[in-house]
Order: structure tokens, then sequence, then C-alpha cells
């Protein structure tokens, strides 16, 4: 070190990749750690009921105890939202590609579609008990997976169709077919869609497997051991399970979004970049 | 007709649906080694013109052969390289997977491929840029990129529409300069359309002057400026001379235009010309 006493400016990558990363989280986190505390003192101040409202401590201290029984119902109602995250995206996905191959096709199908889409799915959680069998995970599967379906088939239908024309063009030009077009723009150029209705449908997926276990469940679920902790006013322990429920909503929403990072590298919008 | 041309149109005409006729008898032939700039008002029918002999749109009636053979068949034969206005750059590809993309739809290997490429960077002079993404370019080096993809597997015949239309002075006359090194080292022929008179002339060896309404060629005029041009070009006196010309040409296209189209061409023409 030639001049001593001169702070070492940090390698530019540095602040980047870390620092800022840190900076940029110590609000979020700050609030956080407050919103508990302010809980905490105004459930212990005010000497809030606990079926009204726990307190943080005493819930994390039920999750402490009850983790063997969260942890299974925990992965029961995993198990329910991803099977039916899997197929629903899936079945969507494919639905997308053949109304976008065959325009008539989706002019005659999208209206029926979208007003679907737009159907309370959840409403038919106890129908679906009843045809797929009230304690299996299959009828949960089949409500978070019919919820999956249309935000990602309708995204990835937009993302599909809306190439500028001369993007298509280009690809003419070069005398493309059809496949080739839609490997090398049309996925492509769907791929933030595709994405958009993943993260969607990761939300709806927990609610539909949730929604479904509260009108009868795999016993164990989470769905079914909220209702049943209710009902026998276990209140710490149903809001662990709601703890629970949540937690994994966020780390399977989290999951999907990181997973788009990783694949979307190169879009505009996750660089920083020049914004178009 | 020549059997040489690379492209010759005759009695080309293009009617949209809803009664616009777009262009009517089109009669042109481009020889090989050719720059022919193609220039007029705004909905003359340019880019129209320029998308029949892409074969992206087809004409109402009339031929049009490319290399001796229909322009249909020359797209199949991959014989176009196209530049649009906006660069068409695909963002999830790096500028040199970008510039390779019609070497991969050859079916070029990846070997020969990157050594294409990198060629081509040198040509438009973006060494260094290949693993950036498009949107990380400015409009210029977009550009230019796409100008290094139309090239990179040498087509019979480019065709630009008007590629430096939203770039600003400086960059445009450093970019057609540019042009004219790469047409006279590769050789190619190229159609080419503007709304500047300068780049026009600047860069063509003959101009077409087009009128609208319908959509028609008003008047060709030869470019005898000496090659390679370069800065001193634009202050030769015949360059201006020639963009003299060429404007005289459009103003007349603009009144022909009017007479045979009276209600229509009054309305338009009023609203441009003060
Ligand atoms: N796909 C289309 N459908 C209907 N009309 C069209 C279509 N494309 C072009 N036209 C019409 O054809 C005429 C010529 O259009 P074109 O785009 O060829 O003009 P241009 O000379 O390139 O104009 P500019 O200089 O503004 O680009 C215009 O009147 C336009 O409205
Ligand atoms: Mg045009």
């Amino acid at each position: 070190m030639t001049t001593p006493g001169l702070v070492e400016p940090l390698p530019p990558g540095f602040l980047n990749r870390f620092g800022r990363g840190l900076r940029d989280w110590v609000p979020a986190v700050l609030v956080f750690v407050l919103g508990i505390l302010f809980w905490e003192a105004l459930v212990r101040g005010l000497e809030i009921q606990n079926f009204l409202l726990p307190a943080p401590s005493d819930i994390v201290e039920t999750l402490w105890v009850e983790r063997d029984q969260l942890w299974t119902a925990a992965s029961i109602t995993f198990r329910e939202a991803l099977g039916g995250w899997i197929i629903g995206c899936s079945l969507g996905f494919l639905a997308a590609l053949v109304l976008a191959r065959w325009r008539l096709l989706s002019t005659a199908l999208m209206p029926y579609a979208v007003a679907a889409g737009a159907i309370p799915i959840v409403a038919f959680a106890p129908i679906t008990n009843n045809w797929f069998g009230v304690t299996g995970l299959t009828s949960k599967v089949v409500i978070a997976a019919v919820l999956c379906f249309f935000p990602v088939m309708v995204n990835t239908l937009k993302g599909l169709t809306s190439v500028p024309a001369s993007a298509i063009e280009l690809m003419h030009s070069y005398a493309a077919g059809e496949f080739t077009i839609l490997r090398r723009v049309r996925l492509p150029n769907a791929l933030p869609y595709v994405f958009t209705g993943l993260k969607v449908g990761t939300v709806l997926a927990m609610i539909g497997a949730i929604v479904g276990d509260y009108f009868g469940g795999a016993s164990g679920s989470l769905g079914v051991q909220i209702q049943r902790w209710t009902g026998i006013f276990a209140f710490e322990e149903a809001w662990a399970g709601i703890v629970v429920a949540s937690v994994i909503g966020i780390l399977f929403y989290g999951s999907v979004a990181l997973a788009e990072r990783r694949v979307m590298a190169w879009h505009p919008s996750l660089r920083g970049g020049r914004p178009e | 007709m020549s059997g040489s041309a690379v492209v010759s149109l005759s009695n080309v005409t293009k009617a949209f649906g809803g009664g616009v006729t777009a262009l009517q008898s089109i009669d042109l032939e481009v020889q090989p080694g050719e720059f022919v700039s193609l220039i007029g008002p705004s909905g003359c029918g340019k880019s129209t013109l320029l998308r029949i002999v892409g074969d992206l749109v087809e004409p109402t009636s009339g031929d049009v052969v490319v290399n001796g053979k229909s322009a249909r068949q020359a797209r199949l034969d991959r014989e176009y390289g196209i530049v649009f206005q906006d660069s068409v750059l695909y963002d999830w590809r790096t500028v040199s997977k970008n510039i390779g993309l019609p070497l991969e739809l050859l079916g070029w290997d990846r070997s020969k491929r990157a050594d294409r490429v990198r060629e081509m960077l040198e040509l438009v002079e973006l060494q260094g840029f290949g693993d950036h993404r498009p949107w990380q370019l400015s409009g210029g080096m977009q550009q230019r990129v796409s100008i290094a993809r139309a090239l990179s597997f040498s087509p019979a015949l480019l065709l630009m529409d008007e590629p430096f239309g939203a770039l600003d002075e400086m960059t445009r006359e450093r970019l057609n300069a540019e042009v004219l090194r790469i047409w006279a080292r590769s050789r190619s022929t190229v159609l080419f359309v503007t709304h500047s008179i300068p780049e026009a002339v600047f860069l063509s060896t003959r101009v077409v002057v087009m009128s609208r309404r319908p959509g028609r060629i008003a008047a060709i005029v030869d470019v005898d400026l000496a090659q390679p041009r370069g800065a001193d070009t634009r202050e030769d006196a015949r360059f201006f001379e020639l963009v003299t010309e060429v404007r005289d040409r459009l103003r007349e296209g603009g009144l022909d235009a009017d007479r045979t189209a009276p209600g229509e061409g009054e309305l338009v023409v009023g609203g441009e010309t003060p």
C-alpha cells in the first residue's frame, strides 16, 4: 500500500453483486423485524386473545414443537400443488402451441378459454373431491392443474403470437419453415410470457391445493390440519400451519423466479442495461 | 430484357385491399454489381416494391425475375440479404449469433460459422462486440450488425429498406461510406430505399425516382460520379447537380401524380408542399 490512509476502492463487480445487494435488502429486513416486534408488542400489550391473533413467539414455538406433523402436512400439500402445477402448466403450454399454430382453432376457442379463465375454479373443489376421491391427492392435483392451465396458456399464446412482423419476415427471407420460426423466434419471444404464467401458476397451485384440502383432503395435509386445529381451538398450531403454507408458497414462487433469471439472462429487463 | 439482369420487373402492379394501388406498371432492371436507390414521397410504394422483389409480398400482376428465376425460387435458394429500417435483431442472441443466424439456417458447421462471423465483425468494425447483446449497442451499431448479418452468406442481392432512416446525419454519412466500402469489396448488387436525396446520389449508380398515387417510376437518374466515392464526393460540383436533378424529378413526379389523380393528389401534395 503506497498510500496509507486511503481506502482501497472495492472492485467494481463487488459492489454490484454483493454490496448493493446487501444494501437493497437492509430496508426490507428491517421492516420485517419491526413488523414482527410490533405484532408481538400488540398481542402482549393489548392482551389479545389467541383465537384472534397469537403472538409470533408462540407461533414460532409451536412451529418447533409440531415440526413433524407440520413437515408431513407441508410435504403432502406441496406434492398436490407441485403435481397440479406441472400438469396444468404443461397442458397450458401445449394448448398454446396448438392454438398458435392453427389460428382458426384459436379464434374459435379463445373466447371460451378467456371465459373459463374467469371462472373461480376453486368453487369446483367439493365437486372434484366427489369425482376423484376425497382422501386422495388426485382431486387436489386436478384443481391445482386447472387453475394453472389458463394463465400459462393465455400468456404463452400471447408470447408466441406477439412477435413483430419484421422478425418473422426476416426468417421468411431466409426461407425458414414454420417449425424453424417456432423454435428460433416464437419460443424465445414467448419465454418471458411463459415465465409470467408459471409464476402466477405457483400461487394458484398452492391456493388450489389448500382450498381442496379444506373440503376434505388427504388426512394430515396442511389444509386439513389447519381446519382441524381451528376446530379444536389450537390456534397457535393453525397459525403455524398458515406460516408453513406461506413459506412454501414463497419458496415455490421464488424458485421459479430464480429459474427465470437464469434462463432469461439475455433479457434487457434483467440486466439493468438499456431499457429498450 | 437482357438475360443477365439480377432483378427484372416487368409491368408489376400491386393493389392492396381497400382500393389502394400501391404500385402501377413498374418496369425496372438491375444489372449485376449495380447499386440502385429507390426514392420518393412517403407512401409511394418503395417498401412494397422491395418486398415484392424479396418475395415477402406477392404482386397483383406482372413478372418478377431474379437471377433468371421467380422471386419465390430465389428466396428459397436464399439469394436475398435483407436489411430492414429497424435492425430486427433477436435479443436472445448475442451479436455474433445474430450475424451467424443465416449461416446456421444454411447448415454451416460451427467452426466455419465462427470464422465468417469474425470476418463480418471486422468488416463492420465491431470487433470485440461479438458477445454483447443487441440492446447493449447504439442504434448505428445495431444497424451495422444487421448489415453484417445480411452480408454474412454473400447473397446475390442486398435489399435495404431505409436502413439509416432513424440515425443522425453524422452517423448516417459514416455508415454510407461504410456501405460503399462493403459494396465495393463484396461486389454484391444492392437495391436501396431511402428518403434522403444526398444519400441516394452519394451511394448509387442509378437513382429511381418514384411518384405516388399510384406508385410509379417517374424518372431514372444515372449517377456518373467517379468510384470510389468518399468525403470529397460530397463537395463535388457534379454531386450538387445530381442532387438538384433528383429533387426536380421528385417535384415533377409529385405534379404528375396530381394530374392523374386530382382529387386525391391535391389533398396530399397540398398538405406537404407549401
Ligand atoms: N399490408 C398492407 N395492406 C394495405 N395497404 C398497404 C400495405 N402495405 C402498404 N400499403 C399501402 O401501400 C402504399 C405504399 O406503402 P409502402 O409502405 O410501400 O410505402 P413507402 O414508399 O415505403 O412509404 P415510406 O417511405 O413511408 O416507408 C401505402 O399507401 C400503404 O398504405
Ligand atoms: Mg417504407
